[in-house]
């Protein structure tokens, strides 16, 4: 077996294991937002999807792309994803809170920024 | 100037990986000339909205956000498996919080990577921006870990506006 | 490698089909924006695979464009319900920030 066959297989790999563990994500992602209770918590899921789905999955056909520019092409997607989807999120996110949407954590009072993980939830 | 020059050198490399393959037969001259002619209104433009400055265009911190990157790759990966074992469970049970995470970056550019890194690790989303810190919401109560989001700010605070001397 | 290219595009289908389905149950209209652009992002990755499993390069153009589009139907959506206006949003915030100006000095 030549390198050229050994590096030949080891892309392959790389790219089914990289494109499989992309899919479970993508699914588990679409599975969390039908299953979860509230909007806020939906968001989260979605969030799964848009980072570690989608760039597993562009990172496995990169690694099965033929030339150069189609790789390229590729890299750029995921970079447009990587730096819009959380931008997307937060925007939402704002503009439910802003539109006065309370999450379900029933009269939770956030705390001063001193004590930002000592929240001992009043529920 | 110099991030008129970086920018337009971006626009050129965006432009090049975007429109190939690289003949010199048929139209290509028009081809090219149509991107040399949109590239050139794209860098009038931006001068003209006098945007063109150290924040906008960050080749400066290009080499220190692009290691951070590689750092917050491995957050995400962690987070992602937490939250994917938080909503693959049989029944769901999670616990959201609203927290207020101090933000301390020097620049605007600092507080967008901050910000932006919060919400792309799955299990935190920043939900508004206040004069001295960030509303997160956080799918569960492990996710907020005061330490963690402290590591993060100083980080990219780093990346992005080297590292912390005493007068700013 | 081919079968399971073709197998990501009908993982792809099928988290379209969910999203489609929060989509339309979404109680509020947060969930529903929510739903269509998670909706687009899988729909840009079902593009690449789709350019990967039938070896058409035009297919990736399209989806760099639709995450672009995708991304500023979010942003358009969202500014449409928040002020009810895409036009008179711009003047609003100018003046508000004007007045605001105004009142702190």
């Amino acid at each position: 077996m030549s390198a050229a066959e050994i590096f030949q297989y080891a892309r392959d790999a790389f790219s089914i294991g990289a494109m499989a563990v992309g899919l479970v994500f993508v699914i588990a992602g679409a599975t969390g937002v039908m299953r979860l209770p509230d909007f806020y918590t939906r968001m989260h899921a979605a969030g799964v999807t848009d980072t570690l789905g989608a760039e597993l999955i562009i990172l496995g056909l990169i690694a099965q792309a033929g030339d150069w520019q189609t790789a390229a092409k590729l890299a750029l997607v995921g970079l447009l994803l990587f730096l819009t989807s959380p931008t997307a999120t937060h925007a939402i996110a704002n503009a439910a809170h802003r539109a006065g949407q309370k999450p379900d954590l029933s009269h939770f009072k956030p705390k001063h920024p001193a004590d930002a993980g000592s929240s001992e939830g009043q529920k | 100037m110099f991030y008129g020059i970086s920018l337009t050198a971006i626009l050129v490399a965006l432009w090049l990986t975007l429109s190939g393959p690289f003949t010199l037969s048929g139209d290509y001259p028009i081809v090219m000339g149509l991107g040399v002619i949109s590239i050139i209104v794209t860098v009038v433009l931006t001068y003209r909205m006098r945007i063109v400055d150290r924040q906008t265009v960050p080749v400066g911190p290009a080499i220190p956000l692009f290691a951070y990157w590689g750092w917050l790759g491995g957050e995400i990966v962690k987070s992602n498996l937490a939250v994917l074992r938080l909503i693959m469970k049989p029944e769901i049970e999670v616990e959201p919080r609203l927290v207020r995470v101090a933000a301390e970056q020097r620049s605007e550019l600092g507080l967008c990577v901050f910000a932006n890194s919060i919400t792309l690790t799955p299990g935190t989303v920043t939900v508004d921006v206040e004069d001295d810190g960030f509303l997160v919401h956080a799918l569960d109560n492990s996710f907020t870990d005061p330490a963690g989001f402290a590591e993060m700010g100083a980080r990219s605070d780093t990346a992005s506006d080297g590292k912390k001397t005493g007068d700013r | 490698m081919t079968f399971l290219t073709f197998l990501v595009a009908i993982g792809m289908a099928v988290a379209m089909a969910i999203m489609l389905a929060r989509l339309f149950a979404g109680p509020t209209l947060y969930d529903r924006v929510l739903a269509a652009n998670s909706f687009g992002t899988k729909t840009v990755l079902f593009l690449l695979v789709f350019s990967a499993l039938v070896g058409r390069q035009d297919a990736i153009d399209i989806a760099l464009l639709y995450a672009l589009i995708n991304f500023v139907a979010t942003i358009a959506i969202l500014k449409f319900f928040r002020y009810r206006s895409l036009e008179i949003a711009l003047a609003q915030m100018s003046l508000r920030k004007a007045l605001d100006g105004e009142y702190e000095k």
